[in-house]
């Protein structure tokens, strides 16, 4: 399948929510009845240890997964996306500071409307018809990925309190151990939603929260065309600790 | 020194455009004579279905390799790439088409949905090896909830549901380093 076919998932449609309080009424009860109630096991030393370990290993990709326009998600269609567009950019790596080499990232993101091409957003904001919001890339040997795209709305989440979501994209990415996957999300600097961005302030540290929030770096636009944002990403797990045998 | 790693963000309800894809849980090369079915359903802490979850397996080889393949998001139907990515139904209901690993009798897990700050890792085994070190780690009364269940009356099918909360709560697996 093309990335710029969305293909929306049959089970999304049949729970649909009807308006926004219903929208809402979804996402409290999976924040309420999902999160496991016991700590999660820590996993004993003697586990990865042991030879065989499959989570210390990870899925491979390549070109056979990714199309070279794939990371170009103003190109999907047969217009350009309405929008600012905007170059993101950065390296992956582990806690170590060493490449991620070869490895899949994936974006999804809003439209410059604020607006998900997705049958459960029903946020009365206009779809574009040249704009998915759905990339792919890969990194590079030197940890390098690059997606170019059109900077998003921010959008409102529903509910009586009338939070916004700051403007951001939704980042997937794979290390070389399956333990090191990582979904986040990325921000703009100086966006004035920042500080009340609720799913942003639910990570406790705020050095952590800022190291969501992008930079802008001139270097990574195309002259004339486009801005560009750095984001460097550093995936946690035992790549970066347990294989040099110092947990 | 180590770097500090970046925060986990939750999946949110919009990541269908992108991140399911057709044949995600066709592991199993088309038509192989040895290919296994995992399937189950995931479940909230009321026991309601959880119609917008997103699994991810990786696992060894049927020879016990973990070296994988790439291809899993363009399937060929004849490459075994050991990833595969299922969503589940509307019924919370998901559906794996894969090849039993050589080696160690397990896949790897990562559970995604919203309303999770990050995913959930655990194991699913499709037998329960004497000795398994996980396994013995585990409180005798949780042990079974990391054991695929074969199926009777159906050939070459396993069972594996997840439980997030309550009653019957999946044991999930802490990898972090700790430091
Ligand atoms: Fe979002």
């Amino acid at each position: 399948m093309a990335l710029s076919e969305p293909a929306p998932h049959p089970a999304q449609e049949q729970i649909r929510p009807t308006d926004s309080a219903g929208a809402s009424d979804t996402a409290a009860r999976a924040v309420a009845l999902r999160a496991p109630l016991r700590p999660a096991v820590r996993v004993p030393v003697s586990v990865p240890a042991a030879p065989g370990t499959a989570e210390l290993t990870g899925p491979v990709f390549g070109t056979a997964d990714v199309g070279p326009l794939d990371h170009d998600l103003t190109r999907q269609h047969r217009g350009e996306p309405v929008g600012e567009r905007i170059v993101v950019a950065g390296r992956v790596t582990d806690r170590r500071g060493r490449p991620v080499r070869g490895q899949l990232v994936e974006l999804w993101q809003a439209n410059a409307a604020g607006r998900y091409a997705h049958p459960l957003d029903r946020h009365p904001a206009p779809l574009d018809p040249h704009f998915t919001g759905a990339g792919r890339c890969l990194t590079g040997d030197d940890g390098r990925y690059r997606f170019v795209t059109i900077r998003p709305g921010a959008y409102p989440l529903g509910g009586s309190n009338d939070a916004w979501r700051a403007a951001h994209l939704h980042f997937s990415l794979f290390g070389t151990a399956f333990t090191q996957r990582l979904v986040t999300q990325m921000y703009f600097p100086g966006d004035p939603l920042l500080p009340d961005d609720l799913i942003r302030n639910a990570v406790g540290a705020p050095a952590a929260r800022d190291r969501l929030v992008s930079a802008l770096d001139r270097t990574l636009g195309e002259p004339g065309r486009s801005l560009g944002y750095r984001w460097d990403i550093v995936l946690d797990g035992p790549a970066a600790t347990w294989t040099e045998g110092d947990r | 020194m180590l770097l500090p790693p970046t925060p986990s963000q939750t999946i949110g309800p919009y990541y269908g455009t992108a991140l399911p894809f057709p044949g995600g849980g066709d592991a199993a090369p088309a038509g192989h004579p040895a290919a296994v079915t995992l399937h189950g359903h995931v479940r909230d802490g009321e026991g309601a279905p959880v119609p917008d979850g997103l699994l991810e397996f990786w696992q060894a080889g049927p020879d016990g390799s973990l070296t994988g393949a790439p291809g899993s998001l363009r399937r060929d139907g004849e490459t075994f790439t050991g990833w595969a990515r299922v969503p589940t139904d509307r019924d919370g209901h998901y559906v794996l088409r894969t090849l039993l690993p050589g080696g160690a009798p397990y896949l790897a897990l990562c559970v995604h949905a919203r309303g999770l700050d990050r995913h959930l890792f655990t194991r699913v085994y499709v037998a329960e090896p004497p000795g398994d070190a996980l396994l013995a780690a585990l409180p005798a009364d949780r042990r079974a909830t990391l054991l695929a269940r074969r199926e009777a009356g159906r050939r070459n099918a396993y069972r594996f549901d997840v439980t997030l909360q309550g009653d019957g709560e999946t044991v999930f697996l802490d990898w972090s380093a700790g430091d």
